[in-house]
């Protein structure tokens, strides 16, 4: 059976994008262009409580202070400025640093939805590798559409490339370490300079995706071509480089996340944050998986996937949201305990300037998929495995907003204009190419070797 | 009161499953299925009811969580008030990372536990309890099917032997 696009779902995919890339433009024109215009914004937005609410900022943790005072190239002036501010004054760094924190925000709420979207087919591609290296007998009939959703990792993966080239040619200062004048003031950076610089870094992002999307093209055309072969020379093939990319994948997807989002806060650094952002993308992805199922079994399609096959995405929805809280307060616990400055950091700007993001966050990511899913009825009931999802997913995007914002905008979030815009845009984009993918082929592969014990799967 | 039931025997867990399904299309009372092994589906297909033992694990599971969380508040906030992590702040909730580790296992600790004595205690069984199961294969090899008989021998005689039993047999049994 085969998929057509519905016009309802073409156009509404259209609509997100046009919406989405107004408000983007509008994120980017509504940017500062100058310090004084950057001055005059914050004042707008803080109204008469100004200078108090800077008196504030100056006690807080004296990392972040050092941390601007580093970006704006005046790291020799870091132990006069908490005094300037407590006096009233306005340090012209400190205006500088406000300046290119604002003229981040559009760039951030670009990255983060960028990234969001292309994470939910990188956690998909990493899931169906397993499903073929572990040759699982339930989910073949899910396979094409896993190989929908991954289709999405070619354009995703190369806007976020893009993302990152332009950050290296400085058109944005998401990334400080980017910056020559910034290092050349920071000793720690210039000891990572033989990893974090521009070249290497831009060197590495084209090695991983270009693995991520070779392993998708191929492995997306063995599974075709084994559809007409005649014998399971394919599926044997394809049961082989699945196991090799897999190896690949948990090496590249660690050290993209280092590169990609730890090194935000160049001087912090986690050693499991490559689990821990793999366990995001991982729920995502399989919760899209679930969500396009139940869409495409609502049309009428899919007909022979039953409810032990939601019941299993909702498991697996279950289970790596407990598997993320773990990571997450893995995490946190050891860095909280110990409570070495120049780890804790990174925790007391979230909870200080991202209270609501930050322990919102936890609620929808934690709190909330276990007590809607834990039970065993309620996963196979689809429109509570839908509203599950949707949560989960906004959940994730927060997670992601909560490891990018404090480091490129700071205390100056908001939920606003491009950040929604970025979402919708990204969706329409990712809705438009996944369900256009999904035309292509067949719904149900022919001849896969355990498509007759994914039929017949019943919990 | 003695009363009539017929045992058939099954040597294979999808031959039972299928006389299951046909013997209760033909309307008759399966008293119990004895399996060496747990036969899945085979709840569904005797038509038993849902357990609620999962709802009782919950339950315990809550229980321990409370318990941890009155423990810990007792222990290391009010009984003896302790400096943890250097952040000496003698209150539950800024404390709570380092009891989350507590929390997490009283409550699977209670949950697991408990619920294990819930399950023995439902299945009335206890140490030393005499084997209920009517036939020794059961525990090995073979499954047992307990149909009750209300003078229609010979047509449930013919139905079970029908299905694939290798064995079917009259018995009376004590209540």
């Amino acid at each position: 059976m085969r998929y057509t696009f519905s016009n309802r779902l073409k156009i509404g995919s259209f609509i997100l994008m046009g919406v989405g890339f107004l408000c983007l433009v509008l994120g980017f024109l509504n940017a500062p262009s100058t310090v004084e215009e950057a001055k005059e914004m914050v004042a707008a937005a803080h109204g008469d409580g100004h200078g108090d609410g800077h008196g504030e900022e100056a006690s807080h943790g004296t990392e972040h202070e050092a941390d601007y005072m580093a970006a704006s190239g005046h790291a020799s002036k870091v132990d006069s400025h908490g005094e300037s501010h407590e006096a009233g004054g306005h340090d012209s760094a400190h205006d500088e640093h406000v300046f290119h924190q604002l003229q981040n925000r559009p760039w951030s709420a670009l990255y983060v939805a960028a990234f969001f979207f292309f994470m939910i087919s990188l956690g998909v591609l990493a899931f169906y590798a397993i499903q073929r290296a572990a040759q699982a007998g339930w989910s073949p009939l899910l396979f094409r559409v896993m190989e929908g959703i991954t289709s999405y990792i070619v354009p995703g993966g190369i806007i976020v490339f893009v993302i990152l080239l332009l950050s290296t040619l400085h058109m944005n200062h998401m990334f400080t370490w980017m910056d020559a004048s910034v290092v050349e003031h920071d000793k720690l950076l210039q000891g990572k300079k033989g990893y974090l610089n521009p070249t290497f870094f831009l060197i590495r992002a084209a090695i991983f995706l270009g693995g991520w999307i070779a392993y998708r093209q191929y492995s997306r055309k063995l599974s075709l071509a084994q559809d007409k072969a005649d014998d399971n020379k394919n599926f044997k093939l394809n049961f082989r480089i699945s196991a090799g990319f897999l190896v690949f994948y948990l090496i590249s997807e660690s050290m993209m996340s280092w590169d990609w989002i730890m090194s935000l806060d160049p001087h912090w650094f986690s050693t499991l944050f490559g689990w821990y952002v793999f366990a995001s993308m991982f729920v995502s992805g399989i919760t899209v998986i679930a969500l396009v199922t139940i869409y495409l079994k609502s049309k009428g399609l899919l007909p022979e996937v039953n409810n032990s096959h939601i019941h299993d995405l909702a498991k697996f929805m279950f289970g790596i949201s407990i598997f993320w809280t773990y990571l997450w307060f893995s995490q946190f616990m050891l860095i909280w305990y110990a409570n070495i400055p120049e780890e804790v950091t990174y925790f007391v700007t979230r909870i200080e300037d991202y209270k609501l993001p930050f322990f919102g966050m936890l609620a929808m990511n934690f709190i909330f998929p276990l007590l809607v899913l834990m039970n065993s009825d309620y996963k196979r009931v689809n429109w509570f495995v839908v509203m599950a999802g949707i949560v989960i997913l906004f959940g994730h995007y927060m997670d992601i907003f909560n490891m990018v914002m404090p480091a490129t905008v700071g205390e100056n979030w908001h939920l606003g204009v491009p950040e929604i815009g970025g979402i919708l845009f990204f969706a329409g984009l990712f809705i438009y190419w996944v369900f256009n993918a999904l035309t292509k082929e067949d719904l149900t592969p022919k001849r896969n070797p355990f498509i007759e014990e994914s039929r017949h799967f019943h919990y | 009161m003695a009363s009539k039931v017929i045992h058939a025997v099954y040597n294979d867990d999808d031959i039972l499953m299928h006389a299951v399904k046909e013997v209760r299309a033909a309307h008759h009372h399966i008293e119990e299925v004895y399996t060496p092994f747990p036969v899945h589906g085979l709840d569904k297909a005797m038509g038993l009811e849902d357990t609620r033992i999962a709802i009782t694990s919950f339950m315990y599971g809550c229980l321990g969580l409370t318990v941890a969380i009155v423990m810990m508040n007792y222990i290391m906030i009010q009984d003896w008030p302790q400096d943890i992590g250097g952040k000496p702040s003698f209150s539950y909730l800024e404390n709570m990372p380092a009891f989350v580790p507590i929390m997490f296992e009283l409550t699977v600790f209670f949950a697991a536990h408990l619920m294990v004595i819930t399950f023995y205690l439902r299945s009335r069984m206890w140490p030393f309890k005499k084997a209920e199961n009517p036939d020794k294969r059961t525990t090995d090899a073979h499954f047992l099917m307990e149909v009750g008989v209300h003078g229609n021998e010979d047509e449930l005689k013919n139905l079970l032997l029908n299905t694939g039993a290798i064995e079917v047999t009259v018995t009376e049994k004590d209540e």
